[in-house]
Parts: C-alpha cells; sequence; structure tokens
C-alpha cells in the first residue's frame, strides 16, 4: 500500500482536520508503515463469513424499547454550558448563508 | 488509618467499628492525594465538594442504623472519560479542557447508590487511545513503581492511584487493553468485564462496539465488589444486557479444583522472556491448586491486530467528528469560514495519536475502500471470536500474559505508533471477541517491575474468572508455585 501526501491531504479534507504541512509527510509514512501491516488480513479467506458489527452472545431478549412515560430531558440551558460561543438559545457559528 | 492501603473490607470494617467517619476518612484521602499527586500526575483533578457530600450521606446512613451500601466511604477515582456531574471531563484532550460534564455516567451513578465516594478525576491518553498514558495533553503518568517509567495506557492514570494508594479503588476504560495492560504495568488488579455486562451511558465514545468500562483494585475481591455494584441492564444503553449478574462474592470459594484451564499456543510457544517465565510459574500454581491444564489452538490470532486498528480507527473517526468546536470544545480563533472553523479547531486540538486514528479510520471508510478494510476486518473479527467460543468448549478459561514486556521507560516508544500497536496483541483479541478478561498480579521482574496474568472466560462467565484469580491470590500467586 502505498500512502501519498496527496492521499493524506484528500482524507483529511473528507475528515475536516487541518494538518500543517509538517504534519502530512509524517503522517503518509506512518499511515503506509500501519497499512502494511494491516495488508496482512488479505492472506485470510473470509468468504462466506459474515462480517461481525457487534458482539455476539445469545442474546434472549431483544426488546430494547422503554416504557413510554415522560421524563425530564437535558434542559436547553445545560445543553449550551458547555458551548464555546451560544445566545439566545442556541449554538453561535460563523455566517453560513451570505445575503 | 492508613489511607494508602486500606481495602474495601478495611473501609467497611472502619465504618461499622466506627473507628472513623466517612467523612474524616474522605477528608484524609483527598489531602493524601493531593499532597502526593505530583510524584504521579495521576489524577488531572480533585473533586473535594462532592466527595463530601457522598460521605456525608454514607454517615448519616449509618447514624440511623442502615446499610450503607457495599462500597460505603470507600474513595474512588473515575477515568477522566467516564461523565462525573459538575466535574471536569477533558478526556486527557485540549479540545475539553474546559468541558464539565452535566450528567452522571450510569456507572458512576451506581457507584454513587453503593456508598462510594467519587474524590477525583484520573489522567488517561487522549480519548483513551494509547498504550502508555504518553498522549495526555496534561502531561503523562509516572508509574508509581518505578517513576522512570510509564503505568501503562490508556486508563494509566486509574491504575497508578491504586497502586500509589491515593485511591482505593477506581474505574477505567478498555477498548483494546486500556484497563488490563496498565493494571499489569503497575501491579494491581485491573477488569474488562463481557462486552454490555457494563453500561456505557456517559462513557465518552472511542471505539463503541469495544468500549468497556472496568474496574481497578488491589484486590481480586475488591474488583469484584466494585463490578457487582455497576453491572447490569440499563435502558440508557441498547447494548447493554438482560442478561442476569451472577453473585461474584458466592463464587470466590478458593475451590478450583478440575477447573479446566486452556493455555493457547500462539500466545506462549517460544514465549522466552522474563514475562513468559513468571506467566509459566502462575500456570505451575495453578496446576498445584488443583487446575487441569491443556494447550489450545486460537488460529486467527495473528490478523487480530489487523482487525482490531481498522474496526476501532473507523469507528474512533465517526465518534470524534463531534468535536467540530460548536457544541463542546474549545473553538479555534481563526475561523474565517464554518469550514474552516471544523478544521481548524480539530487541527489545532487534536492530539498526534488521535490524528493518526481519524485518518486511518476515515481512509478505511471511504469509497473504494469500505469492503477491502473495514468489512474484511469484521470478518476477521467473527472468526477471532469463533476461536475463542471453540476453546471455550473444551476449557473453562484461559491463560495468557496481558503485555509480552513489562513497564517501558518514558518516551522509548514514542516514535513508532506501529511498534506501540504491536505491544497490544495479547488484550486485543478478548476484546474482538467481548469476553471478560483481567490482569491479576503474577510475580515480578529481577528489576522490580510488576508483570500480570491475564485470565479470559466465556460471555458472562465473570464468575469463573473470579474465582480463578482469587483462589491463586490467596494462595500466594506465584509464590505457590
Amino acid at each position: 500500500m502505498n500512502i501519498t501526501e496527496e492521499t493524506v491531504r484528500q482524507v483529511a479534507q473528507l475528515a475536516n482536520l487541518r494538518l500543517t504541512g509538517e504534519e502530512v509527510p509524517r503522517m503518509a509514512r506512518e499511515m503506509e508503515s500501519i497499512f502494511t501491516h494491516i495488508d496482512k488480513m488479505s492472506e485470510l479467506k473470509t468468504d462466506g463469513v459474515p462480517p461481525m458489527a457487534q458482539v455476539l452472545y445469545d442474546a434472549g431478549e431483544t426488546a430494547t424499547l422503554r416504557d413510554d412515560v415522560e421524563q425530564a430531558p437535558l434542559s436547553n440551558e445545560d445543553a449550551l454550558l458547555n458551548a464555546p460561543l451560544s445566545g439566545s438559545g442556541f449554538f453561535k457559528v460563523p455566517r453560513v448563508i451570505e445575503r | 488509618m492508613n489511607v494508602s492501603s486500606l481495602t474495601i473490607d478495611q473501609v467497611r470494617d472502619g465504618l461499622l467499628t466506627r473507628r472513623f467517619s466517612a467523612r474524616e476518612l474522605a477528608q484524609a484521602a483527598l489531602a493524601h492525594a493531593e499532597a502526593e499527586n505530583p510524584r504521579t500526575n495521576g489524577y488531572l483533578h480533585f473533586s473535594p465538594q462532592r466527595a463530601m457530600e457522598s460521605a456525608e450521606a454514607v454517615d448519616a446512613r449509618l447514624a440511623k442504623g442502615e446499610d450503607p451500601g457495599p462500597l460505603a466511604g470507600v474513595p474512588i477515582a473515575v477515568k477522566d472519560v467516564i461523565l462525573v456531574k459538575g466535574s471536569r471531563n477533558t478526556c486527557g484532550s485540549r479540545l475539553l479542557e474546559n468541558f464539565v460534564a452535566p450528567y452522571d455516567a450510569t456507572a458512576v451513578k451506581r457507584l454513587q447508590a453503593a456508598g462510594g465516594v467519587i474524590i477525583g478525576k484520573a489522567n488517561c491518553d487522549e480519548f483513551a487511545m494509547g498504550s502508555s498514558n504518553e498522549n495526555s495533553a496534561f502531561g503523562p503518568v509516572r508509574n508509581p513503581v518505578a517513576l522512570d517509567r510509564v503505568p501503562g495506557g490508556s486508563s494509566g492514570g486509574s491504575a497508578a492511584v491504586v497502586a500509589q494508594g491515593t485511591a482505593v479503588a477506581s474505574l477505567g476504560s478498555d477498548t483494546g487493553g486500556s484497563v488490563r495492560q496498565p493494571a499489569s504495568f503497575c501491579g494491581v488488579v485491573g477488569v474488562t468485564p463481557t462486552y454490555g455486562r457494563v453500561s456505557r451511558y456517559g462513557l465518552v465514545a472511542f471505539a463503541s462496539s469495544l468500549d468497556h468500562i472496568g474496574p481497578f483494585a488491589r484486590n481480586v475481591r475488591d474488583s469484584a465488589t466494585l463490578l457487582q455494584a455497576i453491572a447490569g441492564r440499563d435502558p440508557l444503553d441498547a447494548t447493554s444486557a438482560f442478561e442476569p449478574v451472577a453473585n461474584y462474592a458466592a463464587a470466590m470459594t478458593g475451590d478450583v479444583k478440575g477447573m479446566r484451564i486452556g493455555l493457547p499456543k500462539e500466545y506462549l510457544d517460544g514465549l522466552e522472556s522474563e514475562t513468559g517465565a513468571l506467566i509459566q510459574r502462575g500456570i505451575e500454581a495453578l496446576r498445584k491448586l488443583g487446575c487441569e491444564v491443556k494447550p489450545v489452538s486460537l488460529p486467527h490470532t495473528e490478523y487480530a491486530i489487523a482487525s482490531y486498528y481498522v474496526i476501532c480507527t473507523a469507528e474512533a473517526s465517526s465518534n470524534l467528528a463531534r468535536y467540530d468546536g460548536v457544541r463542546y470544545t474549545s473553538r479555534t480563533a481563526n475561523a474565517t469560514s464554518l469550514e474552516s472553523l471544523y478544521s481548524d479547531t480539530r487541527g489545532e486540538g487534536f492530539g498526534a495519536e488521535c490524528k493518526r486514528r481519524i485518518m486511518l479510520g476515515t481512509y478505511v471508510l471511504s469509497h473504494g475502500y469500505y469492503d477491502a478494510y473495514y468489512l474484511k476486518a469484521q470478518r476477521v473479527r467473527t472468526l477471532v471470536a469463533r476461536d475463542f467460543a471453540n476453546a471455550f468448549t473444551e476449557v473453562d478459561a484461559l491463560i495468557t500474559p496481558v503485555s509480552p514486556f513489562p513497564a517501558f521507560k518514558l518516551g522509548e516508544k514514542l516514535d513508532d505508533p506501529m511498534q506501540m500497536y504491536l505491544s497490544d496483541i495479547y488484550t486485543i483479541t478478548g476484546s474482538l471477541a467481548g469476553i471478560p478478561c483481567m490482569s491479576v498480579p503474577c510475580g515480578q521482574t529481577a528489576a522490580g517491575l510488576p508483570v500480570g496474568m491475564q485470565i479470559l472466560t466465556n460471555h458472562f462467565d465473570e464468575a469463573a474468572m473470579f474465582r480463578l484469580a482469587e483462589a491463586f491470590e490467596r494462595n500466594g500467586g506465584v509464590a505457590a508455585a
């Protein structure tokens, strides 16, 4: 697996992650080294093996719905407590749509 | 009262015989922890107000002659990825430096209901990603056994404070070994229960299909008491299990005669090291206690690390998407648009290991690679889990090392992430299968560094795991060999 600096920049954009000019070549080297190990999986035949998305024990009970009882949610005030910028009960962000 | 060596039973005894009050104990424990913390940096912050309120509630119950609960007055540390209402919860990250938890995790609520006294939050690798605690934005933790060495990770602080005597017990979280490996490095007991045994509600998500909350303690009995208090179905976590919780105290009879122990050859063959020799002595001790020991095979072991690092990074890249500078985190000062607010906040805020995992995870989930990596890794995970299921048709428990080596020096492995990932080999397989596993102290190397023995059992058979671990400990551990 060859990971180029161009690939790193594309993936970083997908992840909304700003990398500095110094971080890009280092990331390319490290990802390539890690994928060299990960590619070992391709040796293994897995045709017909179901993917395991969740831990597979026999769960007798699967109904996870609770009774429909009214419960107080996290208040608007509490939900905004950790916001870097808020006002009028909303999270504030830079202008998205220009007039 | 010597707060640095107390066990849960001793706390209970002290309270019931009125040798000290819960308030006095909480004050002494906090004073001791705050004075000693600069040696290791195990705690990130303390919660004196909440601790005093909890302790006073215990004293009030005692005064009324009520049962104060199985964890009454016990000073407990909680890893800084598990929410404690009103306390900061940084996840070891600059991004969440000022985040204050708006609610309690279910495990924290249950500790509190059992009389536990939470005195502070423990340091950890950023978002629980790491094997040495060197990825914390608030400085590494030093191993109290050898201060120039790492405590392991990612729950390094939770292990260190129990080893150092600045908490009686603690909670950590384990995704690929983050409770067991630091427990082995610091010489304490660390337990990862069955996936779904303890609610993840209020545990900040890293890799949701692999994340567990688990206890640390000075002995097996205390770790079982802690798990007993926090285990069980929680409607707030859809993956939490309905399975009834066994009575762990009743299981620890000391009698392990005839228990069938499997030794996975993929883990133990050719393991010629001080760690390997100590594990062999541990196995010999179990044989002397009457266990039947036989070799077993877990043939897909060599593919586990690849599978794990695809699944955990894929899930991490999704879970960490929420740290965007809008709702919880600090925000870049340089944003010119919404897009740059996201990417600059994340670029400035995340440390190197988080960035690496976000990048790996985004890559394996991206168009054209999903089948080759993510789906493939999930199929390999099935094969790893089947290996264990097959082994447990022949044996009751498996014994392996926790880590290939004891605690290493600070800075020793920082430059090569792949080498750090490979060191997780013995713990990752159990995590993928979602079975209960624990680290129990198994002697020390010539240099005095602790080594942990891993015990693994089948889904929901924590009782057998505790029975074996407690019998081993009761009979002197490796000294019984």
